[in-house]
């Protein structure tokens, strides 16, 4: 561990993370536009171009609105909590390979050999901050969604498990930069995994509480759930936990099943310079994984809410069978190409 | 008459009634004293009066097991405002405003029945003009459609689908424009009068109308591409909220919940006024009685409402659209100005008010929320003696407390959104 090392993996880290905070920024004015655009309105068009600046205003918002702690509540985990519902969402994009190269540093903070594993640890965590706020919120509705959530999140998290099962069967690594790899030389995972692609994009809405699968916040039935009672930079951090989620699970599905960084079609660019072909492979990554963020978006404006007890049921008797069977399937087919 | 929309065999009440007690009650571990514990304790959340899915300010208290439903107990009245007692101190004239307040969604339908109920009590309700006729029912069947896309736009937003609201947000901005053009305000219309309308229609709004019914249908069939085959709404509303026809009748349901229910109710054919008889409409009616039922009746109500608007379109006589009796219309302003027996009139109608003969009559008319009856007691004189709404969204909301237990919290924002009621009537 020299010195070399801990500064460029320090570079890496403030380079994803002074990516990710704007991408967060602007999802969320995304998702403002693109509401928009699907309910024919116009959307926030008065700060800045375009509305552009809408973010900062949003921003400065948050920081300025009274913070204010009921009462009521335990105010240690009171505290705590928003805190844990946003560092898990970063920590798991220290894994994900966001590019190549750049001269000959991998594009990825953590190369770990175990990445996956790490990445299902981590996202385990974040169902911790929102069961705490919704217990230390002290608050009937905050308490109902904090329980759904639990629930949810754990079972989605089995589904969510075995159907990235597969995969690795097939790449035969945990590493991402492996995986990655195998389908620079293969083609993309989704041909070989459409199913776990299916199942691990309906669990990824649930990972993130986002419609359909926002029971914890339900709106119209628990006022918004686990953060009631949270106002100014405390509910703004959950609300950020949400869009840095989606980013990672977006993320995520580009890696394992988009083939990352690498191009469709011509898997070697013909880009003399090294510099300018690290910084394509960090552009692709980035426009494959808005498309997801666009989907998750686009989803929610389309749908209706599930039930607490449809979504419990969808998850164990229909998914979790699923996957295993997915799982067996692939195993079985595996076995008889060796 | 009838269209029958789903061919699903009834739930007996009875049946549902020990289905609903059942899931309840974790019988097993009740019936032993030293597992108290395990049972744990009822939950009691407040649900309003200020909660999105309440519509207004509607307070249920109820009593939960977990997720689950075991007492509910409607708690209203946190919007009355006295308006059967504010009628008894002013003019019939003066109090068609207050009207628009009670089904604050569907005004026009409000002042029609109220004038309609005043008209009957003078027995001058068969001497209308044709062409007022014509006018009024486009007006409630306008506020109809209004009033159902509310009602179900509220009802997709607190199920999760945010969007549908905003598409019959669209419509109903339309609805309003052809209001102000109408009467001269979007929200208050205030649109009859004893004997008549306040003015007959403008120049071009009867194509501004049918403009309107030409797109409004579209935004139907994109609502219902939204809901009526999506999975998630099928599960979240289909056998949920199941009111059978038995109890639809015993609590006193109208409109489109107790049609949702398989009865085949509604005044405009049961007594019919104004000229419903002569207009050609179908009933919609459901079978099972469940929230989706509910839904698909509205859905199909919106489109009858717009076949019973081109009909009158198309028929609409010319002539005046106030009858020509001066103590009962407001005369013409020139002739206030130089004719002695119109100056009298105007006189005594503005400082008096009709004179309405001694008696009482009851008056329902089928409104978007169901049948809103006017009871008017007269002792002769410009004033009722006592007047007494029969407002639907009160009556529909009666049965909650039989309804709601048994179900899970999130099913009480289906229920509340299929019962579709307004709070401004309900507390009156």
């Amino acid at each position: 561990m020299n010195l070399e090392f801990l500064l460029l993996s320090g570079l890496k880290v403030i380079g994803v993370f002074a990516l990710v905070m704007p991408m967060i920024a602007y999802s969320v004015m995304a998702e403002r536009k693109i509401s928009a655009w699907i309910q024919d309105r116009i959307g926030p068009n008065r700060v800045g171009p375009q509305g552009m600046l809408q973010p900062l205003a949003d921003g400065i918002k948050f920081l300025l609105k009274e913070d204010f702690t009921p009462g009521h509540v335990r105010k240690a985990y009171f505290w705590l909590a928003p805190a844990i519902a946003m560092v898990p969402a970063f920590l798991t994009m220290a894994v994900i390979p966001f590019g190549s190269a750049i001269g000959n540093q991998k594009m990825v903070i953590a190369d770990l050999n175990i990445g996956i594993l790490y990445t299902f640890g981590i996202v385990s965590l974040g169902v911790y901050g929102i069961v705490l706020a919704g217990y230390a919120s002290n608050s009937k509705y905050s308490f109902l969604g904090g329980i759904r959530s639990s629930a949810q999140m754990i079972s989605y998290e089995i589904a969510m498990g075995l159907a990235v099962i597969p995969v690795f069967m097939l790449v035969g690594d945990l590493n991402l930069s492996k995986v990655i790899e195998y389908q620079s030389n293969h083609g993309w995972l989704i041909l070989y995994a459409p199913f776990s692609f299916v199942i691990f994009l309906v669990s990824s809405f649930a990972e993130t509480n986002r419609l359909p699968f926002d029971m914890p916040e339900s709106e119209t039935e628990l006022v918004a759930g686990y953060h009631t009672e949270y106002s100014s930079m405390k509910f703004a951090l959950f609300f950020m936990g949400e869009y840095a989620n989606m980013i990672s699970a977006s993320a995520m599905m580009v890696t394992l099943f988009f083939g990352g960084w690498t191009l469709p079609w011509f898997s070697e660019p013909a880009l003399a310079n090294q510099w300018l072909m690290g910084a394509l492979h960090i552009g692709v990554f980035i426009t494959k994984m808005l498309a997801f963020m666009v989907v998750f978006i686009w989803a929610r404006w389309m749908l209706p809410r599930f039930r607490y007890d449809q979504l419990m049921d969808l998850g164990w008797r229909r998914f979790l069978p699923f996957a295993l069977f997915n799982v067996l399937a692939y195993a079985a087919w595996l076995w008889m190409r060796s | 008459m009838s269209v029958h929309i789903q061919n699903i065999p009834f739930k007996d009440p009875a049946t549902r009634y020990n289905e609903g007690v059942n899931s309840v009650q974790p019988s097993p571990l009740r019936a032993s004293d030293d597992l108290v514990d395990v049972q744990g304790e009822r939950m009691v959340l407040n649900m309003g009066p200020s909660h999105p899915a309440t519509h207004g300010v509607l307070r249920i208290i109820l009593e939960m097991d977990g997720e689950i439903i075991t007492k509910a107990d409607p708690d209203i009245g946190y919007l009355h405002r006295g308006d059967e007692k504010i009628a008894e101190n002013m003019t019939y004239t003066q109090f068609i405003p207050y009207t628009d307040r009670l089904d604050y969604l569907g005004p026009l339908a409000n002042n029609v029945a109220y004038v309609l109920a005043v008209e009957k009590l003078m027995g001058i309700d068969k001497q209308l003009t044709l062409r007022c006729q014509y006018i009024r029912v486009v007006c409630c069947e306008l506020a109809r459609i209004s009033a159902h896309l509310l009602g179900l736009g509220a009802f997709a937003m607190d199920v999760g689908a945010m969007t549908v609201f905003l598409h019959t947000f669209q419509e109903r901005e339309k609805i309003y424009d052809l209001c102000e053009s109408l009467t001269g305000a979007r929200f208050t219309t205030t649109y009859t009068r004893i004997g008549g309308l306040s003015r007959d229609l403008p120049d071009g709004w009867v194509e501004q109308c049918r403009k309107f019914l030409a797109e409004v249908v579209v935004n139907f069939d994109e609502s219902e591409t939204l809901l009526t085959r999506n999975r998630i709404w099928v599960d979240r509303t289909k056998g949920v909220g199941i009111i059978s026809k038995d109890m639809a009748i015993d609590y006193g349901l109208s409109g489109p919940n107790l049609r949702g229910s398989g009865v085949d109710f509604d005044l405009r054919k049961a007594h019919p006024y104004l000229v419903y008889d002569q207009l050609d409409f179908e009933i919609p009616v459901g079978s099972v009685g469940d929230c989706y039922d509910r839904y698909l009746v509205r859905m199909e109500e919106m489109r009858q409402s717009v076949r019973i608007i081109h009909q009158c379109l198309d028929k609409l006589p010319g002539g005046s659209v106030n009858i020509s009796d001066g103590k009962v219309v407001l005369p013409e302003k020139t002739k206030v100005l130089s004719s002695m027996e119109e100056l009298i009139h105007q006189f005594i109608l503005v400082t008096q008010g009709v004179n309405v003969p001694p008696g009482e009559i009851y008056f329902g008319a089928e409104n978007p929320k169901g049948e809103l009856g006017f009871y008017i007691n007269s002792k002769g004189g410009g004033t009722p003696h006592r007047m007494k709404i029969r407002a639907p969204s009160f009556v529909n909301l009666s049965i909650l407390p039989e309804l709601l237990p048994g179900h899970l919290m999130s099913d009480t924002v289906s229920i509340l959104g299929s019962l579709d009621f307004v709070m401004g009537e309900c507390d009156r």
